[in-house]
């Protein structure tokens, strides 16, 4: 339709791009240190309660806390929590089509 | 074309590319994880043996080891955002002797298994039943694949520093070593389920 567009184009995005840079977020040392030390304490947790026996409980528990450390990895670590929230989106779907597909797999044996 | 399209860049762009590469790591990684699943479901008894075998401590310590050196990338790029070139080095070295460490330990693993005719194809592994021959050959290939995304973080780290050294990555520039962060995060992240899913449910 408009033929200068693709001419103006780089100008365009490279001022935005320079926008995007300049409110960066930056994640302090502390904030980084403080999640190691929160994903180390939920490791050692996790070795812990795993060493008694707890059943079919363990599985869950080993689990639960694997997820909740892998969360503080992708919004910290990552930035996901600083990022736009398309990303965010991306991800949850991800894991969704993942838990999907282990629901699928998992009825079909347990059914057959 | 003009000047402006040559220094033309798009770190927006660049790291939206890095995220969907990513999400097809874990696709790839899920999908191993389905395997394993549905596995585990079928030989129970042989899974629950063969997991005790490994060494939690080895296990543990590597987790400790990769959370850490995840830790220290993620410093470094706060150093070069705060244009802190000596520390943003000194800390993607230790990512780098961090990762080398976690490589070295894997080793050892391995190698106490292999000495125990425990791999994939032995003969004194079939012996043991199809159950342990399939933990075993999950364990190896997973943390295998694991291992070889260890090896790639670090090469792609490595450049990374080499860049900054050479002042190619700078504080107003720093996409490239964002991007080998979140690759290096990744490959932690899929530790933090193999490492309960192989060691600690038994």
């Amino acid at each position: 339709m408009d033929f200068s567009v693709p001419a103006v184009l780089p100008y365009h995005i490279k001022s935005r791009a320079k926008m995007d840079n300049e409110k960066t977020h930056i994640i302090p040392y502390k904030t980084i240190l403080y999640v190691l030390a929160l994903l180390i304490t939920l490791t050692l947790t996790s070795v812990a309660v795993t060493q008694i026996y707890l059943g079919t409980l363990t599985v869950a528990i080993a689990l639960v806390i694997a997820c909740i450390k892998s969360s503080f990895v992708l919004r910290i670590f990552m930035h996901l929590k600083f990022e736009n929230k398309i990303y965010i989106l991306a991800v949850v779907a991800v894991v969704l089509v993942l838990c999907f597909v282990i629901i699928l797999t998992l009825l079909d044996y347990l059914y057959r | 074309m003009n000047m402006a399209a040559d220094t033309h860049r798009d770190d927006l762009a660049s790291k939206t590319g890095m995220w969907l590469f990513l999400f097809t790591e874990m696709l790839l990684f899920g999908g191993l994880f389905v395997v394993y699943t549905v596995y585990r479901y079928r030989n129970p008894e042989a899974f629950h043996l063969a997991a005790k075998e490994l060494s939690v401590f080895i296990g543990t310590l590597n987790t400790i080891i990769l959370l850490t050196s995840s830790a220290t990338i993620a410093m470094s790029i706060t150093a070069i955002q705060k244009n802190n070139k000596k520390l943003a080095l000194v800390l993607a070295g230790i990512t780098i002797l961090l990762g080398l460490a976690f490589l070295v330990n894997k080793y050892f693993e391995w190698g106490e298994h292999i000495r125990e005719q425990i791999y994939p194809g032995s003969s004194v592994l079939a012996l043991r039943g199809q159950g342990d021959v399939l933990f075993y050959g999950l364990y190896f290939f997973m943390t295998g694949l694991h291992a070889l995304h260890i090896i790639i973080g670090l090469v792609f780290i490595g450049i990374v520093t080499g860049k900054i050294t050479r002042n190619k990555i700078t504080f107003d520039n720093y996409v490239l070593l964002e991007n080998s962060g979140l690759y290096w995060h990744l490959v932690d992240m899929i530790w933090i389920f193999l490492f309960p899913l192989f060691y600690l449910i038994t």
